[in-house]
């Protein structure tokens, strides 16, 4: 009967979950999304509570939700909301570290009689813990002789796949928060792709040895522990190139593609532990990342393939060094004159914003401006910043009303009865040679189509190109002028112009 | 230096060359003005009112002794023996059809801008008097239009019956076309409009109006200089019959079409205005280059035998004089801001620049016209250039899907195969999941993505049960690994639960 409570409990947590992601559909229904997912964790973690035989193990439990807790919410408040995807990325390695850990302990946890009196020198290494552990397996293999053999393998399967993907999504995590974060000086975390001697043909390499050790993992008559180390030691060092190959400008993708894998790795670990809630959240979570990739993808009219495969505009097509002409230069106070005289004004921003903390200074030049009557709107390019609705959620910390930030189908066409656009800290989401120069590196990418406005003015703090290496012919244009310096120091001083 | 702004001559000329505001403005920028006396009486600005802003009125013909002269028509031969050596006129001129005028001009040495020549590129557009004209042009059309039109413009049901709305057609949709269509629209007709330049039709329907597609192989009659060009042929008959066609249909028609330095194309036949309905209305913009309509009398209202009026007034820009003269005076001031950069009062005519490089009709006993080309806007020319570059949004190709499929297919066989009978209930749960996460997704708006990604990241904690149940078995190793699952999927849990909501507390909806 407790079985049965337990698993209605599941279901009704399972589906707590798919409301909150529905909630999420609207603004107006997104807190109450939350809600119901918070509700839902809150029944899950009851109920397994509910399954938990000692009671050493409970007080366990109970400390390290606390710990683990108050460390959580304290990070929570604390995050800037600049620093919104070092802290999703961070949090993504919390899934798949869990999930190797998980992995390994239904792996002991197949020898039932795993022997408590196990003990490892203080100084081992990784490699000795490794082997006390395998002959402490290997006389415990009989526990599997409990299932049948089909039902063993897939087990094995299961437990081989668990640990990989959380394997992947750990170190991949974690390359993808040093490159967001910026202040580490290890290569690896810097923004710029690191392509190892090999490049794809490593990653590949990792994929063959990973299946040939699945074979013997599950060929061999007590599964060693040894392939299972030693599989899990090449996922992490194919999470780490996976990333690491991967530039700075497509962290939206790699965000979204771990924020899959993190699903993968749960509902693996759903299928080890016979859990369906695991499998159902698992599920949700990864197609949810798979979506987000793809959606950011599209959204640079690239392949998946091609952005996870590392290397984008830095083999081949080459930067163009070709003359673009000259641009043309306006102080803050002119350009707080021509948003006086404007009637409409639309502000393009983009990962510059962030990284100036301008969200602010911005919001506050909206409500100036709408004060005047001006009509003020925002374009969101969707891989503008380095998370999906990155920009969003700095717009709306600074308080400007969601209603008049727009996405970029909504916005594209009414570009040509714009006064001034303001393009704050965006290069490549505005570059017109995506759709006018066919050998662009990133031709075919919808782009904020700006140029089209009467008066362009861009804020960048100098003339280097876009994260995408390529030169931008807005800032050439007749109708764009440039206005150079920090984003935040010069919206400010804008402000206090009007 | 001395702006002098005489009195027009020309008949019926209610406009002026500059009101109190724009007196003003030049003065701001270092000149002086004279204003012949009640040079803007008929567009009731009063002698008192340029005094007011600074100009001083003269009387007769003395204003002809300023250095510069803002006018808006080409002076008549009395006032070019006015003219003398070193003087700056700025006035309509068609140079191309008034050669002769052009000569006379450059005999005696004056300095000659046209306000026609003004090129069509951005940086121009703040004096391009013939665009500010259009405009007033095209909405008094239909001004005129409504007062001879025996109807509402507006659909009504009312107590005494039902109105159809009106439905007018507008030919040419250039600034005094867009111009039409918009007050047509506003005052509640179906307007509809036809263009040879394809690239219009945007702006047609931003307007409020149908763009009317002929149904005939591409043709643009987009031109690099910013004007229509002169059609095919052929394009000319099917655009003909579908004049035809909609003459039968329409109650009001306002033609705009116009080619630069031609006549204007003959559009609307004898044979097309019989067939309209009594009572019906045509504005003829063309009028003065010889009308669209084939029975269009210049200055004319004419009613045709079977009741069909045709308006062929030349000077409606003239009717709204007030406005005119304030956005024809406005034009002026931005060229002078071109001519005096330093703001000092003294004018250059720098041929560096090509916007006066353009205007530029006579120079120090020069004739300077025809201007060398300029080429005007990227935009018709790069067209060509960008329609490869659109590259197709990369889709499945069918061979992938069908690979994709027959994965698919044997992977489901080999689970079938080998998977023990405990698996598959989990195994539907998981691929029904994958599938309601699929379409829950989905709706999620673009806006909450980064909540989406905190709220599955907090919910991914879930692999905390897993960690939870493993606790407790008793192994040090499993119970330590267990142990610091629990803890980090904790950060998850609260951690992500706790962001998203500080997230969308942020979110709020304009007051």
């Amino acid at each position: 009967m407790v079985f049965g409570l337990i698993h209605m409990a599941y279901i009704l947590a399972a589906l707590l979950f798919i409301l909150a992601l529905a909630g999420l559909s609207k603004q107006e229904t997104a807190k109450l999304g939350a809600l119901s997912g918070i509700i839902g964790m809150a029944i899950a973690l009851v109920a397994t509570f509910g399954q938990v035989e000692s009671s050493i193990g409970f007080i366990l439990i109970i400390v390290a939700m606390v710990v683990g807790g108050a460390i959580g919410v304290y990070v929570a408040k604390r995050v800037a909301m600049t620093q919104m995807p070092e802290l999703i990325a961070c949090l993504h390695s919390f899934v798949g570290l869990a999930a190797v850990l998980v992995g390994f302990n239904s792996f002991f946890e197949l020898g039932a009689v795993a022997p408590e009196t196990v003990t490892i020198p203080v100084d081992a290494t990784a490699a000795e813990v490794a082997a006390i552990l395998a002959t402490a397996q290997s006389a415990a293999g009989q526990v599997a002789h409990a299932m049948s053999v089909s039902e063993l393998n897939t087990h094995l399967v299961e437990i081989f796949l668990g640990i990989f993907i959380g394997a992947v999504t750990f170190t991949g995590s974690i390359v993808a928060y040093g490159k967001l974060n910026g202040t580490f000086k290890l290569r690896v975390f810097k923004s710029a792709p690191l392509m190892l001697p090999g490049g794809h043909w490593l990653n590949l390499a990792a994929l063959v040895i990973s299946l040939f050790l699945l074979i013997w993992f599950m060929a061999a008559d007590n599964p060693p522990l040894t392939a299972l180390v030693i599989m899990t030691l090449i996922a992490f060092a194919f999470g780490v190139h996976l990333v690491a190959a991967i530039g700075g400008a497509d962290m939206p993708v790699v965000i979204s593609m771990l924020n899959s894998y993190s699903g993968w790795a749960a509902a693996a670990s759903g299928f080890m532990l016979s859990n369906d809630l695991l499998i159902v959240t698992g599920a949700l979570v990864g197609s949810s990342g798979a979506i987000l990739s793809y959606i950011m993808c599209k959204a640079m009219n690239r392949s998946f393939i091609s952005v996870i495969a590392g290397g984008f505009g830095n083999e081949g097509a080459a930067v163009e060094d070709e003359e673009m002409g000259e641009y043309r230069e306006l102080q803050a106070a002119e350009v707080a004159d021509l948003l006086k005289n404007s009637s409409s004004v639309i502000i393009a921003p983009g990962y510059g914003m962030a990284v100036a903390q301008a969200q602010n200074a911005v919001a506050q030049l909206t409500e100036k401006l709408k004060a005047r009557g001006v009509e003020v709107r925002f374009a969101i390019h969707p891989v503008a910043g380095r998370l999906p609705g990155h920009m969003n959620v700095l717009l709306a910390e600074a308080k400007v009303p969601y209603d008049i930030v727009l996405e970029m189908d909504e916005i594209n066409d009414d570009f040509e009865n714009t006064d001034t656009v303001l393009v704050i800290g965006a290069n490549d989401t505005v570059n017109p040679a995506a759709l006018e120069n066919p050998n662009s590196p990133i031709a075919g990418m919808p782009v904020l189509e700006v140029w089209k406005a009467r008066n362009v003015v861009v804020f960048k703090r100098s003339m280097n190109a876009g994260y995408a290496g390529v030169q931008n012919p807005l800032f050439f244009k007749e109708n764009t002028s440039m206005c150079f310096g920090d984003a935040k120091d010069t919206v400010e001083k804008i402000v206090a112009n009007i | 230096m001395l702006i002098g702004i005489p009195k027009e001559s020309l008949r019926g000329e209610t406009r002026v060359a500059a009101t109190p505001d724009t007196v003003g403005k030049l003065i701001k920028l270092g000149f002086e003005v004279a204003v012949q006396s009640n040079a803007g009486a008929e567009a009731s600005f009063d002698d008192a009112a340029y005094t007011a802003a600074g100009a001083k009125i003269v009387k007769g013909k003395e204003v002809w002794n300023s250095d510069i002269i803002y006018k808006l028509n080409a002076p008549t031969n009395d006032e070019v023996e006015l003219l003398k050596e070193g003087q700056t006129l700025v006035s309509f001129i068609r140079p191309a059809q008034n050669k002769e005028l052009v000569e006379k001009l450059n005999s005696k040495k004056v300095n000659v801008l046209a306000m026609d020549m003004v090129p069509r590129i951005s940086r121009a557009q703040s004096l391009d008097a013939l665009s500010s004209t259009a405009n007033i042009s095209g909405y008094r059309a239909v001004v005129e239009a409504a007062h001879t039109f025996g109807r509402f413009f507006t659909g009504q049901v009312t107590a005494a019956g039902k109105v159809p709305p009106a439905k007018v057609l507008v030919i040419g949709a250039g600034v005094a076309g867009l111009a039409a269509i918009g007050a047509a629209h506003s005052l509640g007709a179906i307007v509809r409009a036809f263009d040879t330049r394809l690239e219009v039709a945007e702006q047609i329907k931003s307007m409020g109006g149908e763009f009317l597609k002929l149904d005939f192989k591409q043709e643009d009659g987009g031109s690099s200089d910013g004007y229509a060009k002169v059609m095919s042929d052929e394009f000319i008959k099917a655009e003909m019959e579908l004049f035809a066609a909609q003459a039968k249909e329409v109650d009001i028609i306002i033609t705009t079409a116009a080619i630069p330095g031609k006549a204007a194309p003959r559009l609307i036949t004898k044979d097309m205005v019989l067939s309209m309905k009594a009572g019906s209305v045509i504005v003829d913009l063309a009028a003065a280059s010889g009308g669209n309509c084939e029975l269009t009398q210049e200055g004319k209202i004419i009613t045709t035998e079977n009741g069909v009026k045709i308006i062929g007034y030349s000077d409606l820009a003239a009717r709204l004089p007030a406005q005119s003269s304030q956005l024809y005076a406005t034009n002026l001031v931005n060229l002078t801001k071109l001519l005096c950069k330093e703001k000092d009062g003294n004018i250059a005519i720098d041929f560096d620049d090509v916007v006066l490089r353009n205007m530029t009709v006579a120079k120090e006993g020069e004739i300077t016209f025809p201007p060398p080309p300029i080429s005007v806007s990227a935009a018709p020319a790069a067209k060509p250039q960008a329609a490869p570059a659109k590259i197709e949004p990369k889709g499945v190709s069918p061979k992938l899907k069908f690979f994709s499929v027959g994965l698919l297919v044997v992977l489901f066989a080999l689970i079938g195969l080998f998977a023990p009978e405990k698996f598959l209930p989990h195994f539907t749960v998981f691929v029904l999941a994958c599938v309601c996460g699929y379409y829950v997704v989905w709706n999620v708006t673009h806006s909450l993505h980064t909540p989406l990604m905190s709220v599955t990241n907090a919910i991914s904690g879930i692999i905390v049960v897993g960690a939870m149940l493993q606790i407790s078995s008793g192994s040090f190793i499993i119970g330590l690994f267990a142990f610091i699952g629990v803890l980090i999927a904790s950060i998850n849990i609260f951690g992500g639960f706790a962001v998203t909501r500080r997230m969308l507390a942020m979110f709020r909806k304009q007051q």
